[in-house]
């Protein structure tokens, strides 16, 4: 048992060293490197992808995937900068109706997903497809926000110290992921996701609420996904309806390197989390060094995420025997 | 639209610019050192992509124009994202740049980073493309083409070859982005005058030949002989509708007017084949115009607050002898 649970916690541990590794081989390179300004960026950079991949997470533990995400993210952009800019709504009414928007959407979609027992590849491409033209139909460019408040809760955070914030965007971020990880760990709503990612029959015989679990799940990632637009507004202030482009395959990227099987069943959001923090790292990386070639960052998302995929397998296989 | 009012605006904030180099610190920041980290100057330059020839050959103009000047430029390919873009920002502020130049992707969103690039008073020069800020000191100038006056001159060219009567289709750039707004603002003035140039249909080819070819098929079925002429915001879809409209037995050059924008090295090749008709350059090699600009910045010097490339326009009679001077 407590071998298993060893072997069970290697690709953690292996994701745990990649980063240290990482932030340790760019310290000792580059100047600046080793700072808190530095992980801070990473931080404000990488929370919204962050948030995006919490509720991947989610949807993979499951069993599931989510490829509308990055749609869902930019849909909720324009929709709050139009509904803010052309429409006058406040902020906080644009962002709660946009919050419900992206999780009905997800809701819907596992719905489908699970009353039609199409693959979830299938119709949440199509979702992606849908959400995506969706924002171009609310406006076919960027728009602006020009508000007050909210560009003053873009720039607030929690001061700590040399005049460095730890702004709104990664505050969510850290308090999403703390959330989903008492949840996940803590709940009997997190038991049935991983039961439902392991073997959705043995779930079912266990009388567990399967279709309740798997369509929350996907409104849960449909509502992250519209928080990670909600937090790109703060940072950004305006909606883009291309932004996010790719997102969905960073977010599952992040979170294999994280440590959670594609398959299901297995993982940690907390990996999920150290996998944010390792493709952040390396886009850093690129751009502190600003002489290598961009391709690299493909390369070296690439060539991890075969990594953990094969390491995966053989603690799967080890586990078994 | 918005950018024009908003440059208007920059007039008034030149005096503004002028004082920027010499201002205070504000609240925040470490205390960012101006000048020249270990001995050499640095500059941090953020590129959208490499989805084009024409954004490469500005890349490749601001590398070459660095080497040759003795200044470290730190690179940022964004490929095409602009939270990479942000990102990209934010380190080189974290390393202390001298300055900073930023291709940026939408006019859009820039307000917070920029600030930040302030407050740690490091200069930023724009390239190509405007943005629109609340406060123009947030960035020293702008160095690029006037988009508006580039459509306005393929129109009239236009006008004038077609003697005022056109069934157009106009394909244009990403949705969004000021040059596409602008070169369809510009030419939409310039025949506006012509009652019989109608635009038949006006479609997003996202600057890419294989998009232009796309949906240039698609309109080539919709429209069918209606159309007489092609208005491609980029020398890229214009190619690409070229290539479909030959594959629909259409003689491009001759029975459908093809103008496009830019000026790269294909189109003039494309022109000396007779299958497109002209083409406005709009000049990528910004990198010595924009590293002039940051040495009298450095200098504390003022600059103006916007900078114009001036464009040409080539057409039959004047593009073969340009061609072999074309270096992109």
């Amino acid at each position: 048992m407590n071998r298993t649970l060893a072997s069970r916690l290697l690709p953690l541990l292996a994701t745990a060293l990649v980063l240290v590794g990482l932030f340790a081989a760019a310290g000792a390179t580059y100047d600046h490197f080793l700072s808190l300004r530095v992980v801070l960026n990473l931080f404000k950079d990488r929370a919204f992808l962050g948030v995006v991949a919490v509720g991947m997470t989610f949807v993979i533990l499951s069993g599931g995937i989510d490829l509308s995400v990055g749609a869902v993210m930019a849909f909720t952009t324009v929709f709050i900068a139009s509904m803010m800019g052309t429409h006058g709504w406040p902020a906080p009414a644009a962002i709660a109706v946009a919050v419900a928007i992206g999780t009905t959407f997800g809701l819907f979609q596992g719905w489908i997903i699970h009353h039609f027992r199409i693959p979830a590849f299938l119709v949440t491409l199509a979702g992606m497809f849908l959400a995506r033209g969706m924002a171009f139909v609310v406006s076919p460019g960027s728009i602006e926000i020009r508000d007050a408040f909210y560009d003053d809760l873009g720039e607030r955070g929690v001061p700590l110290g040399d005049g460095l914030l730890l702004t709104v965007g990664p505050l969510i971020f850290l308090l999403l992921l703390a959330t989903g990880m008492v949840v996940a760990h803590g709940t009997r709503f997190g038991r049935n996701v991983y039961a439902l990612g392991g073997s959705e029959t043995s779930a079912a015989l266990m009388g567990l609420p399967v279709a309740g679990t798997r369509i929350a799940v996907y409104a849960l990632c449909g509502g992250c996904a519209a928080l990670g637009g909600v937090i790109s507004t703060l940072a950004l202030s305006s909606g883009d309806p291309t932004r996010g482009t790719g997102l969905e395959l960073d977010a599952i990227a992040a979170t294999v390197i994280g440590g959670t099987a594609l398959t299901g069943g297995r993982g940690w959001l907390f990996g999920t989390f150290l996998g944010v923090l390792i493709l952040g790292t390396i886009k850093m990386i690129l751009d502190f060094d600003g002489s290598l070639d961009p391709a690299w960052l493909r390369l070296a998302s690439g060539g991890l995420l075969l990594a953990f995929i094969l390491l995966q397998k053989l603690v799967a296989r080890q586990s078994v025997s | 639209m918005k950018r024009q009012a908003f440059l208007r605006l920059t007039g008034l904030a030149a005096a503004a610019a002028v004082t920027f180099s010499s201002c205070k610190p504000s609240e925040t920041g470490s205390p960012a050192a101006i000048g020249t980290p270990g001995g050499k100057t640095v500059v941090g330059f953020s590129q959208i992509g490499a989805d084009n020839p024409w954004r490469t050959a500005e890349t490749e103009s601001i590398k070459s124009e660095a080497t040759k000047r003795g200044i470290e430029l730190k690179f940022s390919d964004a490929q095409g994202q602009q939270e990479a873009q942000i990102s990209a920002i934010r380190s080189f502020i974290a390393q202390s740049v001298s300055a900073i130049i930023l291709a940026p992707k939408v006019e859009t969103g820039w307000d917070a980073i920029l600030k930040e690039a302030k407050a740690a008073k490091i200069p930023v020069i724009l390239v190509d493309r405007g943005v629109s800020v609340t406060d123009p000191s947030l960035f020293v100038t702008l160095i690029a083409s006037d988009f508006v006056a580039e459509g306005r001159m393929a129109g009239e060219w236009l006008a004038q070859q077609t003697s005022g009567k056109a069934g157009i289709v106009q394909l244009e750039g990403t949705t969004g982005a000021a040059p596409a707004n602008d070169r369809k603002k510009g030419f939409e003035a310039a025949i506006a005058a012509h009652p019989d140039m109608k635009v038949l249909a006006s479609q997003t080819g996202d600057f890419k030949r294989s998009d232009g070819k796309n949906v240039m098929e698609a309109l080539i079925k919709a429209h069918g002989a209606a159309i007489t002429a092609v208005y491609a915001h980029n020398d890229d879809m214009a190619i690409g509708a070229i290539q479909a409209l030959e594959a629909a037995g259409r003689q491009p050059g001759k029975d459908v007017t093809v103008v496009s924008i830019d000026g790269m090295g294909f189109a003039f090749e494309a022109i000396k084949e007779g299958k497109l008709n002209c083409t406005v350059e709009c000049n990528p090699l910004l990198g010595p115009m924009a590293f002039d600009v940051i040495a009298k910045v450095l200098r504390g010097e003022a600059v103006p607050k916007q900078l114009v490339q001036e464009d040409r326009l080539f057409d039959a009679t004047n593009a073969p002898a340009e061609l072999p001077n074309r270096k992109y």
